[in-house]
């Protein structure tokens, strides 16, 4: 009965660190998400606050025309296509506040179209 | 033939007398006589023909002023280039056409009959250049002066501010047929360098078109875009920015917006005007000079 327990607890123990590591490592791994809507001549949020060292996919949809989505100082950019998800991962390694716009021409108030994301500590 | 423009004679026949900048942009390798294909022509931009608001209250007297400005050179230019955003940006077609049509007629004010057109992405990221094209013709192109190779690169039709595969495969094909040592000038809108990527200063594959200018000794390219003077190397190729004819811009990356500059009563037309690039082949250098909208 006794070593029947011991086996009993050392398996709960390995299971157990089995599904402590998982998850450690999951949350190391798995990034932010976070979704941006664009439309003529507006990001929804318009601004984003991440933090540095921290992986983040930006998950942008448009809801009318094809749009741009640049993030020059971190090497991001993607075109945004009506009825599709466009995905972009990466990891601030900077802190401030960075400009991303729309560099595809879409109309009158196009550069206007703009937003910050903020990376803090 | 025309006659050879002395330096000092120019400069005193554009009457700058120190209110204007000259800047030289050498071009090394160059073994010319000093002679008679000396030339110089006019750099005219972004002059936004249906722009409205605050940053310029005499919208619509700005351009015509800087024609009576050309027009009254004592020495002509040998042509005048157009360097995009003849109008700006509007989403009715029926409106840009009318805006195109009406810079069209008022341009033809210049007693200057050589005229060169190409598009900003105000006239021509909205069609592709077609209603542009309707009013003046092909939007990239190349043709020869007095010696010099121009070369009229598009990278504003498509919206997506590249110039594109085929038209990269276009400037190679051309350049294959120049010397390495021709002396080659680029006329673009948007800089072919990433200037400003955050206030979309740039040309998404410039690169490329740099690339195939690199081998060549003595190219120098004129660009608009950015409504302020600015000189940038990349490598022996120099990049020279003009003022526009609308409202000036911050210096690239001076702030977080690129808003344009507000209008000063006590300075009307401060930072907008046009330039004229003189070629000296003789002594393998351009010369620029900076004009005020109209002589203070």
């Amino acid at each position: 009965m006794a070593i029947k327990q011991r086996v009993l607890g050392i398996a709960a123990a390995v299971i157990g660190f089995a599904i402590a590591s998982s998850v450690a490592v999951h949350a190391a791994t798995s990034p932010k998400v976070i979704k941006i809507s664009s439309k003529r001549f507006e990001y929804k949020p318009h601004a984003v606050k991440l933090k540095k060292g921290v992986p983040v996919v930006l998950e942008l949809v448009t809801e009318d025309i094809v749009m741009g989505f640049n993030l020059p100082d971190f090497g991001v950019r993607a075109d945004i296509v009506p009825g599709k998800v466009a995905r972009v991962k990466f990891t601030p390694d900077k802190t401030g506040t960075f400009i991303f716009l729309c560099d595809i021409f879409c109309g009158g108030g196009h550069e206007e179209m703009k937003g910050n994301i903020v990376v803090v500590d | 033939m025309a006659k050879r423009i002395d330096r000092r004679d120019f400069l005193r026949l554009a009457g700058i007398g120190g209110v204007g900048v000259v800047f030289a942009s050498a071009l090394p390798g160059v073994a010319r006589a000093h002679g008679d294909d000396d030339f110089y022509f006019l750099q005219l931009s972004d002059t936004h023909w249906g722009f409205e608001g605050a940053p310029n209250p005499d919208a619509r007297g700005t351009l015509p002023k800087a024609i009576r400005s050309v027009n009254a050179l004592e020495q002509r230019p040998d042509f005048i280039i157009f360097t995009g955003d003849l109008t700006h940006t509007t989403d009715n077609p029926v409106e840009r056409r009318k805006r195109l049509s009406e810079f069209r007629q008022i341009v033809g004010q210049l007693e200057v009959k050589d005229l060169r057109f190409m598009p900003g992405e105000h006239d021509a990221s909205l069609d592709n250049g077609k209603a542009f094209q309707e009013f003046f013709g092909a939007t990239h192109y190349t043709f020869d002066h007095k010696g010099v190779h121009f070369i009229v690169i598009d990278n504003v039709s498509d919206p997506r501010a590249q110039i594109g595969e085929e038209q990269l495969a276009w400037l190679a094909a051309d350049l294959k047929r120049q010397k390495a040592d021709a002396p080659i000038v680029v006329f673009t809108h948007r800089p072919l360098f990433d200037l400003v990527p955050q206030w979309d200063w740039a040309t998404r594959d410039g690169a490329k078109a740099i690339e195939l200018l690199m081998p060549y000794k003595n190219v120098t390219v004129f660009y608009g875009h950015i409504h302020q003077e600015h000189h940038h190397m990349t490598g022996h190729i120099a990049h020279h920015a003009a003022k526009g004819l609308m409202f000036p811009l911050p210096a690239p990356g001076s702030q977080p917006n690129r808003a344009p500059l507000p209008w000063n009563a006590a300075e009307p037309y401060k930072g907008l005007g046009f330039r004229s690039v003189e070629a000296e082949l003789g002594e393998a250098r351009y010369e620029i000079t900076e004009y005020p909208v109209q002589k203070a």
